[in-house]
């Protein structure tokens, strides 16, 4: 097992979500999963600080999430389907937060999507020079 | 007897949802990728499938990280579209047909598949945007679905392997259901796609492309293909690509392409599509 959950971690730029990541981040993509809900988006939206005090996060994460850092909550165990939840709710497309998470603007970023997309080539492995 | 009668495989990025729910098929962005879908939609209607068996994924939709079944059937009679966090998409309740979906379940379970039996689901963009891919905008979706959720969000998913073995399984199943029934088996999700971290945006179009290919001529070595070589090669996202495997091993071994469309990007996403036909 170790083999296994190790050989993704030459893969740059990417957090493969393994159990390690899930307990990690349990709690803050529980969070996140609340904000299905209309009332709960309602209630985070009032007082972020206090509705994040509901879950038992750590410190760090209930940071993360205020300072909307995506790289940061995937770190401390976030899920991307579970952080969308809190793009949406901010009104965000996922197209937003991918180009958040990859330090450009919205514009550019959609223009190398236009463009055919970030290559695969030097995005293969931590080796690789172009990331 | 019933019996399988093609396979489709697409993407289903929920952008392409958003984008028929309001209306801009036709903008320039979107116009090339629903236009690659009009053959499709010509060939089901005159395939009139009863049934779908829809292989997709949820997105913490109707499981969160309380459950996390590895492959769930949906038995109930019917499924309600999931509200993702800004009101459920505005298409038809899917049907369901809980006795196939029964009979499935008993046959691949009795075959060693540990199948999660689910009466109550609410489906997501995985599901609802192949169904408008393949139906358009209809009052009520043609045909019957049996949904089939895999996880492929918590690692590990299922192999590539474990994905064809249950397609095969799936067959058997369908196979011996005494009922008179035309049965498709969708696969979708992929192709090559990451949402997450700063090497979101990756594409593989070579990639992409070996993998169309190979899933007509060569499915016993894509099931080769290990987890690390989707994420490295197709991103993060591209994992999805498993359950085209499900799809593929539901049909025969000499099925063949009809259709293929692949296009570059909706949204984060290469969207690639293809039908096969069982001889």
């Amino acid at each position: 097992m170790t083999d296994y959950n190790d050989a993704f971690k030459d893969i740059p730029g990417t957090v493969v979500f393994d159990a390690t990541q899930s307990r990690l981040g349990y709690h803050l993509n529980m969070f996140c999963m609340s904000l299905m809900k209309a009332d709960n988006r309602a209630a985070f939206k009032a007082d972020e600080r206090a509705y994040l005090e509901r879950f038992p996060m750590r410190a760090e994460q209930r940071e993360a999430v205020l300072a909307r850092d995506y790289n940061r909550m995937i770190s401390l165990g976030g899920n991307i389907y579970f952080l969308a939840k809190i793009g949406a709710t901010d009104g965000f497309s996922f197209q937003n937060l991918a180009s958040k998470m990859t330090g450009v603007s919205e514009e550019a970023y959609r223009g190398m999507m236009l463009a055919g997309g970030r290559p695969a080539q030097g995005n293969r492995s931590r080796s690789d020079p172009t990331l | 007897m019933a019996r399988i009668i093609a396979g489709v495989t697409t993407s289903h990025v929920p952008a392409i949802g958003a984008a028929l729910d309001l209306g801009k098929t036709a903008e320039p962005y979107w116009q090339p990728l629903f236009a690659g879908y009009e053959f499709s939609k010509r060939w089901i209607a005159e395939q009139k499938p009863d049934v779908v068996v829809l292989v997709y994924n949820d997105h913490a939709s109707a499981f969160s990280l309380e459950l996390i079944p590895t492959f769930a059937i949906g038995c109930a009679e019917s499924f309600a579209p999931a509200d993702e966090g800004w009101g459920p998409r505005p298409v038809p309740v899917v049907q369901g047909h809980p006795e196939l979906a029964w009979h499935i379940a008993q046959s691949t379970i009795l075959d060693e598949f540990d199948m999660t039996i689910v009466n109550r689901m609410d489906v997501d963009h995985g599901l609802t945007v192949p169904l408008s891919l393949m139906f358009g905008q209809p009052a009520a979706w043609p045909c019957k679905v049996i949904p089939l959720a895999v996880n492929v969000v918590q690692y590990p998913p299922p192999t590539g392997n474990r994905c064809w073995n249950l397609g095969r399984a799936i067959r058997k199943a369908v196979e011996s259901y005494p009922e008179d029934l035309k049965v498709m088996v969708w696969g979708t999700g992929g192709m090559s796609h990451q949402l997450q971290g700063p090497r979101a945006g990756l594409i593989n179009r070579e990639f992409d492309t070996a993998f169309l290919d190979r899933l007509t001529t060569d499915p016993e070595g894509l099931a080769k293909i290990p987890h690390v070589d989707y994420v490295r090669e197709a991103g993060s996202e591209g994992i999805e690509l498993v359950m085209w495997l499900i799809m593929r091993g539901a049909l025969a071994r000499d099925a063949r392409e009809v259709y293929r469309f692949y296009h570059v990007p909706a949204s984060n996403t290469a969207v690639g599509h293809l039908i096969l036909e069982n001889a």
